[in-house]
């Protein structure tokens, strides 16, 4: 089954994106697929390969990055709402790439589920 | 036509869309930013419902004046809905009543949905996206 | 249809939304904060377990775990790993994350 993944909250402030990765990693370990994540809202501070955070934490973006780079997986980060939070092309960690909202739209027609993450 | 109108995933498919709104506006983005992905969801010629519930009802009410906190007035954009093409919009019965709000209180016409009705509507759905 | 909760019922009105407009034989999967619902005690315990009635309830059990609430699920409610909960995004065709 193909399943898309609705992220709507940053990192560290709100559990929604550590739930969204956990989901995403054990649906594929179980065979299904995850063709993309959008992040929308705050989720689009996912995006950015600026974070340090302590290292007894886990790194959320980096968790991200290494995921898809293993699975394939498109990490859309919403342009708009990017935009609006000073998130740019030359901030992103590997993996993500800013586009239109066209794409959680397509991910709705497209895959048999979508999940949304969010507070 | 607008630009929008020519979005297209190429696939043909039409599902079922819900949009269901909970949250109040300006206190939160939620509203605003939801807004917009209503009007791309339409865009994609899919088939939308726009649904209000719990404190999302707020989102239509009449007379909003924004100019005091200088944030951008959107409810405006509700009353544009139908040149996207977005007729299905709904409120819902049991929270309107704990709010102590009626249709005359709304800025755009909707239909009223009982508990029962709402269920239902869900149920048929494809794709549930909630703001 | 699978329903999604993650808010504490001591602090918000999502579980009762949830509740109100779940349909019958539908399942209702609680996490992150919304777990607490599940634990005997809980001023929300009363409602899941007169929902179990109708609904199929579901807490994530890493989230009670990390809870410190493992040990104090409700009778009723099943317990279920992140497996189980992409299992459910799987057997219902839609679901609704009342966030």
């Amino acid at each position: 089954m193909q399943f898309g993944i609705l992220v709507n909250e940053g990192p560290y402030n709100h559990q929604a994106s550590d739930s969204a990765y956990l989901f995403a990693r054990t649906a594929i370990e179980k065979g299904h697929k995850v063709p993309r994540v959008f992040f929308y809202h705050d989720g689009v501070n996912n995006s950015t390969r600026m974070g340090e955070p302590p290292q007894d934490d886990r790194n959320v973006t980096a968790r991200w990055s290494k995921l898809a780079e293993e699975h394939g997986i498109d990490l859309v980060v919403c342009v708009a709402a990017a935009l609006r939070r000073g998130i740019k092309d030359e901030l992103l960690a590997p993996g993500f790439r800013i586009s239109g909202l066209g794409q959680l739209v397509e991910m709705g027609i497209q895959y048999d589920r979508l999940v949304t993450f969010g507070d | 036509m607008s630009d929008m109108d020519m979005e297209d995933d190429g696939s043909g498919i039409v599902k079922k869309f819900m949009f269901l709104n909970r949250k109040a506006p300006h206190g939160t983005v939620y509203a605003l930013e939801g807004l917009e992905v209503v009007l791309i969801t339409a865009a994609f010629d899919q088939d939308v419902s726009l649904v209000f519930t719990d404190d999302g009802v707020y989102q239509l009410m009449k007379g909003i004046d924004t100019k005091g906190i200088e944030v951008k007035d959107f409810s405006k954009t509700y009353r544009a809905l139908e040149g996207y093409d977005i007729e299905k919009l709904y409120v819902d019965k049991t929270s309107m009543d704990a709010r102590g709000l009626t249709e005359e209180d709304l800025i755009v016409d909707v239909t009223v949905l009982s508990d029962d009705e709402m269920k239902n509507l869900m149920e048929e759905q494809d794709v549930v996206i909630s703001f | 249809m699978l329903h999604i909760v993650n808010k504490s019922a001591t602090e918000r009105s999502s579980l009762d939304s949830c509740l109100r407009l779940a349909t019958k034989g539908s399942a209702v999967l609680l996490i992150e904060d919304a777990v607490y619902a599940a634990t005997k005690g809980n001023a929300a315990a009363a409602k899941i377990q007169a929902a179990a009635a109708d609904l199929k309830i579901y807490a994530l059990g890493p989230d009670l775990a990390a809870r410190g609430m493992a040990g104090r699920v409700l009778d009723g409610v099943n317990v279920v790993d992140y497996g189980g909960f992409v299992d459910l995004v799987a057997e219902y065709r839609n679901c609704q994350s009342w966030l």
